[in-house]
């Protein structure tokens, strides 16, 4: 994967990069079709707190941002497209 | 001496020291609490709350909550703690098999718990307050009933050792959640041998990290009030921040750390210790399940200041051996260390399957007897008569179906389970309850749960499926949707099969052993 911008990660397929990890990681074995960007994570059973915090490392490592631990609740975390959101207002 | 009168002590010699401070640094002091708890108990008593009577605790850790745990003693009830974050259906059948009399509980479950109560045909009083923090919301309310109802002044109720201060409820293998009963005497023998071992001072700030239906918490609620320190409140969401929780260590000077090890390893790996100055720390207890020695390694490098004590026992006992860490861990020590000595307000004993005891260094089930056992299971009197052994000389002596020996130096070491109860991150888990679990779900015709153990993961819970309709199973998502929606996050299991049919013993038995073996 290449930059457009020295220091700025990439941000295509942001969603798509936080589907694999979420697949690879808690979900082995999953259809990937059947996790889509509304699929709960958090009141779903995928994210619980050890899942949250490698979550957490990954994300913030991959798109150099800082998580706080009140963001990680069911209000900003519970779906792929909150967390896509939640980084976006970060950037 | 009963547990909550540590309070109305401290209230006395010290009323302006800080008694509780939570997560946002809202304080209170030991007159402020003492208050507050009395005009809780005026409340229930006027509410119809006697002793022997039990409260439900619908609330997320905070002042209030505190508060209210000490009014519900005054009043000579028990509590009941439930789980907030747990399925309402979960908590509703805990209040209901307990019996409680009114439950106070948190205004935004109002809804969810009522139709719950209803829909299971159950009945309870409730009191609401809109919020809960720093002791204010639970002041308000009790104001704002006194402004349309006045409940007069009483006394605190007069109740002896042997009436329940709390009862904890605990994964059940049947599939639902069994109330250990646990008396004034139980938590008192428990929290004066703490006072004992670890000298508390009261200039000391005590984490408490633990929530309330877990029972790490009675020595974070009665040690710190019996000696005059304050209690530092880690709410759950923070609990589970490995960076906040090291700036907390660091920020709120915390003398005192009780907690699973799943934590501790956590802060380790990433809480960025280096970064912060702990060295108020003294000590660090934990408890609940075995620390792995490479993760306790790094701990005490990270955090070389403070005494470390694997504290062991079930909350039927709550902790009835101990066992201080020394501090050189060898690097290449992998082994656990022993859950240690048996503590001085407990007697051990390890038997064979015939009930009998087995000599030093020969395997068998740890019972413990003394004054910290539980009275029994509520309402399930033949599961409290299959938990205790009765000696030649009457004693009970509680069987914990944990597998020990005692090594050369008189220590207890921990072998495994003899039934298929695991921890969790501290947790306690019967596979059973998860199996029934997903029994509930249409598809499933054959579920079978195992605990899968390694250094890396920790303990990982891995369901075996078979479905009604080959062809129509449910996905890996939609399972563990279920599983949310009916057990606690932390019996969701991590890892799923489906297989055609689960293997089968030669008396038509799920095979425990045969899932467990590598296949392709």
């Amino acid at each position: 994967m290449t930059t457009t911008d020295g220091n700025k990660p990439p941000t295509q397929g942001m969603a798509q990069a936080i589907k694999e990890f979420i697949l690879s990681e808690f979900l082995p074995g999953e259809d990937p079709s059947a996790l889509t960007d509304t699929t709960p994570l958090v009141t779903g059973g995928i994210l619980d707190s050890l899942a949250t915090v490698n979550l957490v490392l990954f994300l913030e490592e991959r798109f150099q941002i800082k998580i706080e631990a009140h963001e990680t609740t069911v209000d900003y975390f519970n779906t792929i497209s909150d967390i896509e959101q939640l980084i976006r207002s970060k950037l | 001496m009963l547990i909550h009168e540590f309070l109305h002590q401290s209230a006395l010699s010290r009323p302006d020291d800080l008694a509780v401070e939570d997560g946002e640094s809202r304080r209170i002091t030991f007159r402020e609490l003492a208050d507050l708890s009395d005009l809780l108990r005026d409340r229930l008593h006027h509410a119809g709350v006697r002793r022997g009577d039990r409260v439900g605790l619908y609330l997320p850790k905070s002042i209030d909550a505190v508060a209210a745990i000490f009014g519900v003693l005054k009043s000579g009830a028990a509590y009941v703690p439930v789980d907030t974050d747990a399925p309402v259906a979960r908590n509703a059948y805990i209040l209901s098999d307990c019996v409680v009399k009114i439950v106070v509980a948190e205004r935004r479950f109002e809804g969810a718990l009522r139709a719950e109560i209803a829909r299971i045909g159950s009945s309870m009083d409730f009191l609401f307050m809109e919020a809960t923090g720093g002791g204010l919301p639970l002041r308000r309310t009790l104001d704002g009933l006194q402004a349309t109802d006045p409940a007069p002044a009483s006394q605190s109720a007069e109740v002896s050792l042997d009436d329940l201060a709390y009862v904890l409820y605990t994964s059940g293998s049947t599939g639902k959640p069994k109330g250990v009963m646990l008396s004034h005497r139980n938590a008192l023998s428990f929290v004066t041998w703490c006072s004992e071992v670890f000298e508390p001072a009261d200039d000391e700030r005590f984490a408490s990290h633990a929530p309330f239906h877990f029972d790490l918490s009675i020595l974070d609620l009665y040690l710190p009030v019996m000696h005059g320190a304050a209690l530092v409140l880690i709410a759950a969401d923070a609990a589970k921040d490995p960076i906040g929780l090291a700036a907390l260590i660091s920020e709120r000077r915390i003398t005192s750390w009780y907690s699973a090890p799943s934590a501790l390893s956590m802060l380790a790996q990433y809480g960025r210790l280096q970064e912060h100055d702990c060295s108020a720390l003294r000590r660090v207890l934990f408890a609940g399940e075995v620390f792995p020695v490479k993760h306790l390694r790094s701990l005490k490098n990270l955090l070389p200041g403070p005494r470390y004590f694997n504290l062991y026992g079930p909350t039927e006992t709550n902790v009835c051996t101990f066992h201080e860490i020394p501090d050189d861990i060898p690097e290449e020590r992998t082994q656990p260390y022993p859950i240690g000595k048996v503590c001085s307000h407990c007697q051990a004993l390890v038997v064979n399957e015939q009930g009998q005891a087995v000599s030093a260094g020969q395997e068998g089930e740890l019972c413990i007897g003394g004054p910290g056992v539980m009275q029994g299971y509520w309402n399930l009197p033949e599961r409290t008569d299959s938990a205790f052994l009765t000696d030649a000389s009457g004693q009970r002596w509680y069987k914990t179906g944990d597998i020990v020996y005692e090594d050369a130096n008189g220590d207890y070491i921990f072998v495994g389970r003899r039934d298929r109860m695991v921890k969790k991150r501290g947790y306690r888990v019967e596979l059973g309850e998860i199996e029934a679990g997903l029994y509930r779900h249409p598809a499933v015709k054959e579920a079978a749960v195992v605990a899968l153990s390694d250094d890396e993961n920790g303990l990982r819970v891995k369901a075996y499926i078979s479905c009604k309709q080959a062809d129509k199973r449910p996905s890996i998502i939609e399972l563990k949707r279920f599983c949310a929606e009916n057990l606690p996050i932390y019996m969701v299991p991590d890892l799923f099969a489906f297989e055609a049919a689960l293997p089968k013993t030669s008396t038509d038995k799920i095979d425990y052993q045969k899932l467990k073996e590598p296949r392709d």
